[in-house]
């Protein structure tokens, strides 16, 4: 039952990832190849202040959420620049840079990392893995009620229009600049939140954590649920987060399975498994009309064809 | 040490070249960056390793690899990206990323985690040029260097193919409806641009007397930043690129005896490029002429 509890808090944050991953690729059609080094940034910080200056769990949230969110700030001005293709070769220098960061920086504690991270608590209890769990959900809530709020504003609907046609947006008077920066950031600063559970979850931090690696094993679930929704990225990553432990020996051929699924999923269903235009979403969407329309035959149809 | 210095970056400089010429000539005509074009250096080096234990034959090493990494880029070409060309520059660049982190994994199954030598004996003397030792591998890697740039330079300048190359890298569709071939120079490029990644792949295995799965990380890396340097797709500034970045990190090496992490700093310049000078040193030449 511990273990079960340990492997939905692993997919529980891995989704919070994907979701908030999918607010920048899926959404404004940005690459970033770094999820995981903000991620690794919001871990870090966690782990910095809990154990050096004792600060507890719930301030290292917001921190967490602030430093990677920065962080992000400054790759969004970086992407104004840069064409998409250039803006990736950025973004997998930036896992190098980052995780040279933590490795050298005697502030992030070296090669080792940071260990015995303090487990967080309420008053006297100190969380199990039930309570990680209960966070780790309430963060994948958050991040999700996030998205799907911006799927609902103009802004979330600005970010879509940049995508799709970036002149065209421009010309409706969308501020492109300032709309793929605060993506970006907002993006990031949940991949920081997440680390900031991650770091006493797992109650050691080290560098290679968090590298390209990571980063693309978090592309490949939002890629495989689908690119652009909320579903195909909690999907994504539930599937591909309990494969390896469904099948043990997948965690052996992890960067084997993980390859194969972004070139199989791109080459013939870049849709995904649940998104937009996919095989499944068209099904269950004719499913729903068919649904919807027999009722509405029945009414036309003149009694008479019952017999 | 200047002269040490000097010749060791040359050498370097020469196999980065050898490493990034296909990857920048593929990127050149289908605006693509083909990482996955590592696996084939690391396929070539394994298939050469093995037909070298067989056969004792360095030129039937070479040409083993070449053969295999050709096809392999052929099958990736017909299978992987031409199907996915039209979908914009970074669908292409993840699935190439995913085929390289695959045939990583690969390799380790077929052939284990662990290197292997290459102790291929190269039919060249050993020099001492101004009292410095270039061994025969090294001699070995300036010459197929030279050749191959040479011959690359006088393929892209002089021939038919290379008018057709050009012509498909300023404009794919105007190209095929002035009834060039695409599909057959997309195809002939594949074939290039892994046969030099195995060539590079044998270089880099014999010189370091080693062979091994990820043998192909670090060269990816260069290979990414050289290409920016260089100006994308344009392979004349990718060879400048390549010289420049070899004898910097010789140089750099030599008097200033760095302990940083290299791929860490390699990847700040190359922030730094792109966000200074996005057209890279020699920009748009293969586009211009």
């Amino acid at each position: 039952m511990s273990y079960l509890v340990v492997v939905a808090v692993t997919i529980a944050i891995y989704a919070v990832l994907t979701v908030s991953l999918n607010m920048v690729v899926g959404y404004v059609g940005q690459p970033n190849l770094a999820q995981s080094a903000f991620f690794g940034i919001g871990a870090y910080f966690a782990a910095v202040f809990s154990t050096r200056y004792h600060t507890s769990f719930w301030w290292t949230i917001p921190l967490a959420f602030v430093t990677a969110g920065v962080a992000g700030l400054a790759l969004g001005a970086i992407s104004l620049r840069l064409r998409e293709d250039f803006l990736a070769i950025t973004t997998i220098g930036l896992n190098f840079v980052i995780v040279a960061i933590f490795q050298y920086v005697p502030f992030f504690g070296g090669a080792v990392g940071i260990y015995a991270i303090p487990l967080p608590s309420i008053g006297s209890y100190e969380f199990g893995n039930n309570a990680f769990l209960i966070v780790a959900l309430a963060m994948l809530a958050l991040v999700t009620l996030v998205s799907k709020y911006l799927e609902h504003t103009w802004f979330g609907a600005s970010l879509i229009a940049i995508r799709d046609d970036e002149a065209a947006a421009a010309s409706v008077g969308i501020p492109i600049a300032s709309y793929k920066i605060i993506a970006f950031a907002l993006s990031t600063a949940f991949a920081g939140m997440a680390g900031s559970l991650y770091a006493p979850f797992l109650s050691a931090v080290t560098p290679t954590t968090f590298g390209f690696t990571e980063s693309i094993v978090i592309l490949a679930m939002l890629i495989f649920g689908g690119l652009g929704t909320i579903r195909g990225a909690i999907v994504g990553a539930i599937i591909l987060g309990a494969l390896p432990e469904a099948f043990r020996f997948i965690s052996n051929y992890r960067l084997l399975t993980f390859g194969l699924i972004l070139l199989l999923m791109l080459r013939f269903q870049p849709e995904g498994l649940v998104g937009e235009g996919s095989v499944l979403a068209k099904l269950v969407q004719r499913a729903a009309e068919m649904l919807r329309q027999r009722p509405r035959a029945n009414t036309i149809d003149p009694p008479s064809s019952a017999a | 040490m200047l002269i040490s210095s000097l010749i060791g970056g040359v050498v370097m400089g020469s196999l980065y070249a050898l490493i990034a010429l296909g990857p920048s000539l593929l990127y050149g005509i289908l605006r693509i960056l083909d990482i996955a074009n590592v696996a084939g250096l690391t396929l070539g080096a394994y298939t050469g390793l093995k037909v070298f234990d067989a056969t004792h034959s360095l030129a039937a090493s070479l040409a083993a690899g070449i053969v295999a990494a050709a096809a392999f880029g052929f099958i990736l070409q017909r299978f992987l990206y031409r199907p996915i060309l039209n979908r914009g520059p970074l669908i292409p660049l993840i699935a190439s990323i995913g085929t390289f982190m695959a045939m990583e994994e690969v390799f380790r199954l077929a052939f284990g985690p662990y290197p292997y030598d290459f102790p291929a004996p190269v039919p060249l003397p050993t020099v001492h040029i101004a009292g410095t030792v270039v061994t025969g591998v090294e001699l070995l890697i300036l010459i197929v260097g030279l050749i191959v740039l040479v011959a690359t330079w006088y393929t892209l300048r002089r021939t038919r193919l290379g008018l057709l190359w050009r012509a498909t890298a300023q404009d794919r569709e105007t190209a095929s409806a002035m009834g060039v071939n695409t599909g057959l120079i997309i195809a002939t490029i594949f074939l290039i641009g892994y046969g030099l990644a195995a060539i590079s792949g044998i270089l880099l295995g014999v010189n370091y007397n080693t062979v091994y799965p990820t043998m192909g990380d670090i060269p990816a890396y260069k290979m990414l930043a050289i290409i920016v340097l260089g100006g994308l797709g344009n392979p004349l500034g990718t060879i400048v690129a390549a010289m420049l970045i070899g004898l910097v990190e010789t140089f750099v090496a030599a008097y200033l005896g760095f302990v940083l992490p290299r791929d860490a700093i390699a990847f700040i310049v190359l922030i730094i490029i792109l966000l200074v000078r996005p057209q890279g040193l020699l920009p748009g030449e293969s586009v211009r002429s």
